[in-house]
């Protein structure tokens, strides 16, 4: 499974970075988890606005910061 | 209610002279602090609620292919409801562009999305009144829709950088919320700001209690009063730098304006605390060339004291 994270480096998208990285560990399962901060990939998934967060190519939230328990229900 | 309880805390808890110095700015602050934290836990969740509704990939659905005019007002008003966040500019910008808005379209979004946006309201509500609130919102408006036709009808596409017109935007659909997810959501973005902003607000209400109580009343009148031409300019230059601290200067600028400073001076000043910033000129300078960058700013800014001195002749 890969998590990415989408966003130029703002405050949110390091915190979504670290609960990302957080909920993989809590889930117990394989999930690898990167940061997109090249704008050309970013706008390749059609966001619009950051932080973003994409699991397996599907985007699931977009323009906000979701908490770890929320990542963790999208890993399972 | 919030009067009387602040007026027995003051005269009555901390038996203070009703017409001290001290008793005047104490009274001032509690009072202010108290209705202003009620606004702002109430109004943010409403807005947080509506906010919901529009995330910004559905405004530039409404947005493609609007022609000038129309698209800029549309943009200036849905500037309002979409959530924005500077960090987001670059990727909304090169969204928006590539999709089809049109360049002036896009920039009035970009002016009105900050400007307009709910901590100001707010803090205006609260502080100044309904009708100040509803000329900031309405001349704020204004300055979105005229600077956005004015960019659009200079042509400047040739100098947005040229990486944004090979970007490829892809067209992912971004999971809709339920109606419990948007409350919850409201609630924790009410909390976040909140927690955010606290300190700004207290220290901004805690100054303006402070030159309400002990500041002569005509103390600006001689410095930043109606004659002199150079106050609005001024204002604006010096609220540039104060970025996003809407709620820490509108309190401030509140006491001020009790001190002589006159209106269209307060539009100009919060508009440029809230409108033009160098971080946001920062980013920006990601998306556009440094000439329409200077052009955006100087549009903008033009606008604003355009309107400082229309309300200091006509109110």
């Amino acid at each position: 499974m890969k998590i990415e994270i989408l966003g130029m480096g703002c405050a949110n998208c390091k915190k979504l970075y670290e609960n990302a990285v957080e909920a993989a560990k809590l889930s117990g399962k394989e999930a690898e988890v990167v940061k997109v901060e090249d704008i050309q990939k970013i706008m390749s998934y059609g966001v619009l606005s950051t932080p973003a967060l994409v699991i397996d190519g599907v985007v699931k939230v977009a323009g906000k910061l979701p908490k770890i328990e929320e990542i963790k229900k999208w890993i399972k | 209610m919030l009067k009387q309880f602040a007026a027995y805390v003051v005269f009555n808890l901390l038996s203070l002279e009703p017409d001290s110095h001290l008793g005047e700015a104490i009274n001032f602050f509690i009072y202010d602090t108290l209705k202003v934290f009620l606004l702002l836990t109430v109004i943010i969740f409403f807005v947080a609620m509506i906010r919901s509704h529009f995330p910004p990939e559905r405004t530039r659905r409404i947005l493609l292919r609007k022609r000038q005019y129309l698209g800029n007002g549309l943009a200036g008003l849905l500037g309002i409801v979409t959530p924005f966040c500077s960090c987001s500019a670059v990727p909304l910008f090169i969204g928006f562009v590539e999709s089809g808005v049109p360049l002036g379209v896009t920039f009035s979004f970009l002016i009105s999305s900050p400007m307009i946006n709910e901590v100001a309201l707010v803090l205006l509500l609260g502080l100044f009144g309904l009708r100040i609130a509803l000329l900031y919102v309405g001349t704020g408006l204004l300055v979105s829709i005229i600077a956005g036709i004015a960019i659009g009808k200079l042509r400047m596409e040739k100098y947005v950088q040229d990486y944004i017109y090979q970007v490829k935007v892809g067209s992912t659909e971004i999971p809709q919320q339920k109606f419990s997810e948007k409350i919850e959501y409201a609630r924790d973005y009410t909390k976040d700001l909140l927690k955010r902003i606290w300190p700004y607000v207290l220290v901004g209400i805690g100054v303006g209690g402070f030159i309400h109580g002990y500041v002569p009343s005509d103390f600006l009148v001689k410095y930043a009063g109606r004659d002199n031409l150079f106050a609005v300019p001024v204002a604006v230059l010096i609220g540039v730098p104060l970025y996003s601290n809407a709620a820490g200067t509108i309190p401030i600028v509140q006491a001020l304006m009790g001190k002589g400073m006159p209106i269209g001076t307060v539009l100009a000043f919060m508009m440029a605390v809230t409108a033009l910033s160098f971080p946001e000129a920062v980013i920006l300078k990601n998306v556009l060339k440094i000439r329409l960058l200077l052009i955006f700013f100087g549009i903008v800014a033009a606008a604003i004291i355009a309107v400082g001195y229309l309300f200091n002749a006509i109110l």
